[in-house]
């Protein structure tokens, strides 16, 4: 028998309820306000009373209201679909949904149930298989989606039987399993798990070895991200975060990609929904809305939503890794889960801690950066979750609980800096304080050595000190004046000026300059690095400033044109006249 | 607000602090109106029987032995076409001595819409202001803020701003408005005779501050009406926002939260989304921009209110007296548009965003040379040349009493880079300079 209950206070979307039998943390309940079933979550029991978190408005709600508890956490729905799919942040899908305003209450169903997909069959009667084990397999756009063993399913099962290659839907039994017990089981090609639980079903998870390009130079080059890594954008508002990640979204290469906008501007979700289904994906050539689900919880959707809108997209990426596929998971933005947070904290009257954010936020931002990562499946076969978060730190001052805990966690930094975006230096990730800790992985160097060139990372280090040579540079010419310093101090400067203007400046807006595949990046750092390598000698630091002006407007040309084009190599020559000239 | 006939009177407080009171009362929902000694006042809190109840216009002499009746619904406000030329106070009463509106009762602070249902904001919205139009344009549905000093002339800007826009109706919601600025508002919507598609809602200076708390949601409640139901294209003015997130702390501050950064409370970034996040492209042609005012504390972007606002809003328009020429002028730094690539280029003249872009990296040049010259250093003859730029660069171009089309502001800004600069050094695509440079 269920457990039910009665609402007791409300405070916002926290309401307190006196409950007549047991209840779990995180279990799931219906409040129901005038027949409007309204769900919430067990966040906190005490005695009889249990403090639920809605995810609606409580608006009208009373004392006295009847609740009635599920017995279950909040679930994912798992199955072909998924993909090209919007959803909110409880996995409701908004595109099934008729009102042009969100209704109290309505929830709509996450997969298509009358939809037929081609399935073939992987397992044979008489195997033997585990959770997450694949029985067959549909076509969801280009990707075969694995129908796996439900990863709930503990023991050993014995396949009974499949059922042979047809079209279907998802509620049809393909499998029939037996287990341990000598019971029949049915399978169908959906499964549902809860999302603030990992999904383990695999064989080990080792240290990624490969990066995942982004077409992005200042990433890829200068701080690449590993397939199955982790990373993350702090940085002040106007700085490019959004426009950054979805660079990232449209040209990553991953097979799958969930976005989850969490607390952000609906407009910018509106983006995606218009300019996906139009772009293509580089690497595949298919439509990019056919590899992407959205998970959206918007600034003004329920709060508690918001926290559970993260899970959600998190869960999809594990189970669709549990198929052998490179999945990308893109947060935007983790600050705003973390503000979720600390609004039911702060209702509950929990102690606060740095800013009055739960003591616990470091644990529950490391536990959840924890899921990412490349796994070794039972048929070692691998799949990997990428993650990247952003940070929106409070005033843009890095030194808030949530930068600090993510930096504990992620393995790629990304660090936006005002400054730079000030200029118009885009994308303004900081060259000097952003890291990536993968270039120290000597799987990662030794995979770079053999798919870029040999000794790539010490180019990259190279290229690295001499930002920060031009740096210390600038700054003295600051302190001392123009003619303050030796000519080399300017030389230093403007070469650290190239590196800026031709491999970490990228117009995001410009067609081609927007994605530099790793062929083109080698090509130029190369270049760029060729030049830096150069004596120069100048009559005064005028001359040598427009030397590198003119030199630097070139090959920015040659950024903006295809690559190896007429144009490009138009440029190229005109490059060197500039340092033949210089080199009388 | 008339009192149902079976309604229970209650008459015994047990707390009372400066915004909320609280007594024990049964059947009371959340966020329904109630009246407390004849004041108007709003459930925020039910813990057992016992019921916290926010006055909007303060307790004061209100005896623990008031009056209570709760009224069973949330605040409302009537809709219809009477709402337009008409002016009211936080509640929706008139203050223009007119009469009553008649229409349907809706309950303010509505549902959000759905993300999927939106349509990317797409059609411009001139202002005639180049540090707008060419730098940061505006586009239908967007949400930006003035992020202003006290001092400056954010009420002046944005009543040109709304005036010029090609809109159906603009809505003003005041909060903490001085009586004059007010009263200035009304006048420059009479003198521009455009009255009849002007709605204010007003909480002035000499109101109660936690009454302005209902005023966003009167404003986007009326807006939402003629957006959604009339298909019409509606400004919404929003100042200052500021004041509304003062208010926001003195009730939490009276419910004993604990406060976050700047005593502001923790739910500052969803009270403030669930305002701007109104601002919406409908399918249909009907839309809801909103242009607010946030006032700054010297400029400082880091307190709460603007740093959160800037996480919500579609970018911000930053205004500062310009040292150089004693005009007002868009910061061209600070300012961002956020939807600016949604128009510019499209709606716009091809060169637009390579200009835009020059013109403030040349401006930044310019800034740099400035520090030069403080710290004593000789200039360079480029840091010269920067200098001269950057001052007709803000007397032509980001003044705020600039009024010229876009395709004026464009060429004015080729004709800066020619008398100034060499092709190179803007640093603009070949394509394009050979197209437009004015030799």
């Amino acid at each position: 028998m269920k457990t039910t209950g009665i609402v007791t206070g409300i405070v916002s979307n926290l309401v307190t309820v006196q409950v007549d039998g047991p209840v779990a943390e995180n279990e799931i309940c219906f409040i129901d306000l005038q027949g409007v079933k309204m769900m919430a979550e067990v966040i906190k029991v005490n005695g009889k009373l249990a403090s639920v978190q809605v995810f609606e408005s409580t608006r009208g709600l009373m004392n006295g209201d009847k609740v009635e508890f599920e017995g279950r956490m909040l679930e994912a729905t798992l199955g072909p679909g998924l993909l090209s799919s919007v959803y909110d942040g409880l996995q409701n899908d908004l595109t099934t949904m008729e009102d042009v305003f969100l209704r109290r209450g309505e929830y709509t169903e996450a997969l298509n149930h009358e939809k037929l997909w081609d399935f073939t069959p992987i397992a044979a009667p008489g195997d033997k298989v585990i959770a997450a084990d694949w029985l067959g397999e549909v076509k969801e756009g280009w990707l075969p989606h694995k129908i796996m063993v439900p990863f709930s399913f503990q023991g050993e099962y014995t396949v009974k039987s499949v059922k042979e290659a047809g079209q279907y839907n998802i509620d049809t039994v393909i499998a029939v399993l037996i287990n341990e017990e000598g019971e029949e089981v049915p399978v169908t090609m959906t499964q549902k798990w809860p999302v603030k639980v990992a999904i383990k079903g695999y064989k080990e998870k080792p240290r990624p070895s490969r990066i995942m390009e982004t077409g992005v130079r200042v990433i890829d080059t200068l701080n690449p991200i590993a397939e199955g890594g982790t990373g993350f954008i702090p940085g002040p508002f106007g700085c490019g975060k959004t426009v950054l990640q979805h660079a990232i979204a449209k040209q990553g290469d991953a097979d799958v990609i969930v976005m989850a906008a969490c607390g952000e501007r609906a407009n910018e979700v509106v983006e995606i929904f218009t300019e996906f289904p139009e772009l293509i994906d580089p690497h595949t050539g298919r439509h990019l809305m056919e590899r992407t689900t959205i998970i959206c919880n918007t600034s003004n959707m329920p709060v508690a939503a918001r926290e559970a809108s993260v899970y959600t997209a998190m869960t999809i990426c594990e189970y669709y890794r549990a198929m052998g596929l490179k999945c990308l998971l893109l947060a935007d933005s983790t600050s705003r889960w973390a503000q979720a947070l600390r609004e039911m904290s702060n209702r509950m009257e929990e102690l606060p801690g740095a800013d009055a954010f739960p003591v616990d936020l470091s644990a529950i931002i490391s536990n959840f950066y924890a899921r990412a990562g490349m796994v070794v499946l039972n048929n070692g076969k691998t799949g990997a979750v990428t993650f990247i978060g952003t940070v929106s730190p409070a005033g843009g001052n890095l030194k808030e609980p949530v930068t600090e805990s993510t930096k504990k966690a992620a393995r790629c930094f990304y660090a936006l800096e005002q400054n730079r975006a000030d200029q118009k230096r885009y994308p303004a990730v900081n060259p000097i304080d952003s890291y990536s800790k993968y270039l120290e992985y000597p799987e990662i160097v030794a995979y770079l050595d053999e798919t870029i060139e040999k000794g790539w990372v010490d180019k990259v280090l190279k290229a690295k000190n001499i930002i920060r040579r031009g740096k210390e540079s600038m700054e003295q010419i600051n302190i001392l004046g123009d003619d303050g310093v030796p000519m080399s101090y300017h030389v230093t400067f403007w070469k650290s000026e190239l590196v800026d203007f031709i491999i970490l400046q990228q117009d995001g807006f410009d067609p081609v300059d927007s994605l530099c595949p790793l062929e083109r990046q080698r090509y130029m750092l190369d270049l760029v690095l060729g030049i830096c390598e150069r004596d120069f000698n100048f009559e005064d630091y005028e001359k040598c400033r427009d030397f590198f002006k003119g030199l630097i407007n070139q090959l920015r040309q040659m950024n903006y044109s295809e690559f190896k084009s007429e144009n490009f190599f138009k440029y190229l020559s005109n490059v060197n006249q500039f340092l033949e000239e210089n080199g009388k | 607000m008339a009192n149902k006939v079976y309604q229970r009177v209650y008459t015994q407080l047990e707390g009372i602090t400066k915004a909320t009171v609280s007594l024990r009362a049964k059947g009371v929902s959340n966020d329904e109106l109630a009246v407390v000694g004849g004041k108007l006042s709003q459930v925020v809190r039910t813990k057992g029987d016992l019921v916290t109840l926010q006055v909007f216009s303060g307790t004061e002499g209100i005896p623990s032995n008031a009056e209570v009746t709760f009224l069973g619904e949330p605040p409302t406000l009537k809709v219809s076409e009477q709402l337009s030329g008409r002016f009211f106070d936080a509640y929706g009463h008139p203050i223009d001595g007119g009469p009553e509106i008649e229409g349907e009762l809706r309950q303010i602070g509505g549902p959000s819409v759905n993300p999927y249902k939106r349509r990317q904001p797409s059609q411009l919205i001139p202002t005639g202001i180049a540090g707008i139009d060419l730098n940061n344009t505006l586009v239908s549905g967007q949400k930006i803020p003035f992020f202003a000093d006290p001092d400056q002339p954010y009420n002046q800007v944005m009543a040109d701003v709304a005036l010029r826009a090609d809109v159906d109706k603009i809505i003003l919601g005041g909060m903490g408005l001085s009586n004059d600025d007010y009263l200035f508002f009304r006048h420059s919507f009479e003198a521009a005779g455009a009255l009849d598609k002007i709605i204010c809602f007003v909480n002035t200076t000499e109101n109660p501050p936690v009454e302005r708390l209902l005023i966003p949601d009167m404003a986007l409640t009326a807006a939402e009406y003629f957006a959604v139901d009339k298909n019409e294209k509606v400004l919404v003015l929003l100042t200052d926002m500021t004041l509304y997130a003062d208010a926001l702390s003195i009730v939490s501050n009276r419910m004993d939260q604990i406060p976050s950064k700047d005593s502001m409370p923790g739910s500052l970034y969803s009270d403030l989304a669930k305002i701007y996040e109104k601002a919406v492209q409908l399918p249909t042609e009907g839309s809801i921009t909103i242009i607010a005012v946030t006032t700054l504390n010297d400029g400082d972007i880091t307190h709460a209110i603007p740093d959160n606002t800037g996480y919500i809003t579609e970018g911000q328009l930053f205004l500062r007296a310009d040292t150089d020429t004693g005009k007002v002028i868009i910061d061209p730094f600070r300012s961002l548009s956020r939807l600016k690539q949604l128009v510019q280029g499209k709606k716009t003249r091809e060169d637009h965003s390579q200009v835009m872009n020059a013109s403030v990296r040349l401006y930044a040049d310019a800034q740099n040379a400035k520090t030069k010259l403080e710290n004593g250093f000789d200039l360079s003859d480029y840091d010269h040349r920067c200098l001269a730029y950057a001052k007709d660069y803000a007397r032509e171009l980001l003044s705020i009493d600039v009024n010229i089309s876009i395709e004026e502001m464009l060429d004015t800004a080729w004709t800066l880079f020619a008398r100034h600069f060499t092709p190179a050094e803007t640093g603009i695509k070949q394509a394009l300079v050979d197209k437009y440079w004015k030799n």
